[in-house]
């Protein structure tokens, strides 16, 4: 059993089983609250999955990429959690979720069934703050269910998508309004690479932004 | 356990009889990421893992690039207070977290990770004020003396400049005043950086104010004159002193002359010294405290140390300045502070507070 933790756009938190599908699974759409909610959420899932620590196999976080603030929050009690529990922490990209959720979705599946080959193209993008958004594409599934990107993440401004995107620029689009992660398909996607032997992303948080600095300048006078 | 005993000065004494919770404490308000680990009053472990160097090419603490840090730093903190205890998880009682106030989205690190620490270890979890936890640091120290209260505590670092009155550690902290403006320890940044120096300013400033005259130039004391003393008694400010520092600075550059440096930064210093522990004094004198206890990154600065010191012996107020391992921030005083609540039987912290960057000082716990 995995619990997984999302924190990439609202707040959400599931506990997944390979065999079981998604057992519990909550949410919390506000984009500022991430750590008020956490806590609540967390215990909520695990109490409905009748789950203990020791049962998990690991704790899986979504990191990103997301507006950087809530982002760490899910990411910090995604280590933490595994940390106290003593079983391992795991990466996985918040656009694979979306990705594999939409594209599993596309071939008549849902993220619990046994996955297979789907060819059919996907622009993921999510609202990245300040008037830009972060995009990833993907051509479909494997032979196993899991998503082929093809490209990104990237931030760009909208009306650069296209000229981003280059080859994807007429696949279909995620809407960066209407797109949420679901942290049931962040978990099983998870299970499915496990199965697979397949690598799991980058610990490091996909920030896709230097942090917004201006180094000081040499001594200011009064009068500037 | 905790036993607080009242005194025939009617002085109440926090010491630590037997064996107390073990507290482990997280603390990211500002740039240090803190995890300290406490049994009652007695220190176990205090880790810190700061991001100061990434700052100072920045001359100051960039919001963003600490949080970065504290996400980076707080597995590795967590495990090595572990070790430096020579616990385990299994054998702490009980998880305290800074709340507030401080820097919110690295605040958010440390609350996020204090949670889900909790759920998966099964203990309960207090959100506590940062502020009183300079407060509470004291109760750690190892050279058998206990804090008594009420006392008067001036706290002093590069995000704060507050003044307490303290009657009780866990329900009776009321702010006297505060900046209204720049911290201290951020007067300080500026004012190095104006002279040349680099970022953190302090032990800078202290460096090339060896030798220099306290008294060469007649910096102001902000709101100390009357007019400003009806409105803001307690409060302190730091912009003007600052403004006055770079005036001073730039005419003699324009007239072409030498900065004396050492006298700038001594006066400088002396001038926050100065406005801080008079302040502090007149407090202790007018609540009739004669306590005063330290606490924050500028107690690092020897003049000030030294001039509390003097004061307070003129004044016949004890002076209490813990170790400053402990002074500037760490989590082993978010554990102490814990572990005073705990020991007082206080109830955890419901599991859906936040980050609170203007936390009051009256609010203890979350
Ligand atoms: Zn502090």
């Amino acid at each position: 059993m995995i619990l997984a933790i999302d924190t990439s756009a609202g707040t959400a938190v599931a506990v997944v089983d390979r065999d079981g599908g998604v057992l519990a699974e909550r949410s919390v759409a506000d984009t500022r609250r991430h750590a008020e909610v956490i806590g609540t959420l967390i215990e909520a899932v695990t109490t409905e999955a009748g789950v203990v620590p020791r049962d998990l196999s690991a704790v899986v976080a979504g990191v990103g990429p997301g507006p950087f603030t809530g982002l760490r929050v899910g990411i910090v009690a995604a280590r933490a959690y595994a940390f106290g529990a003593g079983v391992p922490c795991l990466a996985v990209g918040s656009h694979d979720a979306v990705a594999f959720e939409r594209l599993s979705a596309a071939a008549g599946r849902s993220v619990s069934d046994a996955g297979g080959r789907l060819d059919s193209p996907l622009v993921v993008v999510t609202d990245a703050r300040r008037r830009e958004v972060a995009w990833t594409a993907w051509s479909g599934l494997d032979d196993d269910g899991l998503p082929v990107s093809v490209g990104g993440p990237a931030l760009v401004v909208p009306a650069l998508l296209d000229d981003a995107t280059g080859a994807s620029s007429a696949w279909p689009r995620t809407d960066p309004d209407d797109t949420v992660v679901s942290a049931g398909a962040l978990g099983m996607l998870a299970e499915r690479l496990f199965e697979h032997g397949r690598p799991f992303a980058d610990a490091a948080p996909l920030y896709l932004r230097e942090p917004d600095v201006t180094p000081a300048a040499r001594p200011k006078t009064v009068s500037q | 356990m905790t036993e607080t005993t009242a005194s025939s000065t009617g002085a109440v004494r926090v010491a630590d009889v037997g064996r107390g919770p073990v507290v482990l404490g997280i603390e990211t308000s500002c740039d240090e990421t803190g995890v300290g680990i406490v049994r009652g009053t007695e220190l176990l472990a205090n880790v810190i893992s700061s991001s100061m160097d990434e700052h100072a090419r920045y001359g100051g603490v960039v919001p963003e690039v600490a949080a970065r840090a504290h996400l980076d730093a707080m597995e590795p903190a967590l495990r090595a207070a572990l070790a430096e205890a020579g616990l385990t998880l299994d054998e702490v009682d009980a998880i305290a977290v800074t709340s507030g106030p401080g820097l919110a989205g690295a605040l958010m690190v440390g609350v996020g990770a204090a949670k889900a620490l909790a759920l998966a270890t099964g203990k309960p979890l207090y959100a506590v004020n940062h502020l009183v936890g300079h407060v509470g640091a004291d109760v750690l120290r190892d050279d058998g003396s206990d804090l008594e209260l009420p006392t008067v505590a001036l706290l002093v670092s590069g995000g704060h400049t507050s003044l307490l009155h303290v009657r009780d550690l866990v329900d009776d902290v009321e702010l006297l005043g505060e900046t209204i403006d720049d911290a201290a320890g951020e007067a300080f940044d500026k004012v190095a950086r104006l002279l040349g120096l680099p970022y953190p300013g302090g032990p800078h400033i202290d460096r090339v104010a060896v030798g220099g005259d306290p008294a060469a130039i007649r910096f102001p004391r902000g709101l100390t004159l009357p007019k400003d003393r009806a409105a803001h008694r307690w409060d302190f400010s730091f912009s003007g002193l600052k403004t006055a520092v770079a005036r001073w600075v730039e005419r003699r550059r324009d007239e072409g002359q030498e900065v004396p440096v050492a006298d700038v930064a001594a006066s400088f210093r002396e001038a926050v010294a100065d406005v801080l522990l008079t302040k502090a004094l007149d407090a202790c004198a007018e609540l009739g405290v004669p306590r005063l206890l330290l606490g924050g990154g500028v107690v690092a600065n020897a003049r000030v140390r030294q001039l509390a010191e003097e004061r307070c012996a003129a004044a016949g107020v004890e002076l209490r300045v813990p170790p400053l391992s402990l002074c500037t921030d760490n989590g082993a005083m978010i554990a102490a502070l814990g572990a005073q609540l705990v020991s007082r039987g206080r109830a955890p912290s419901p599991l859906d507070f936040g980050a609170d960057s203007t936390l009051p000082v009256t609010v203890v716990q979350v």
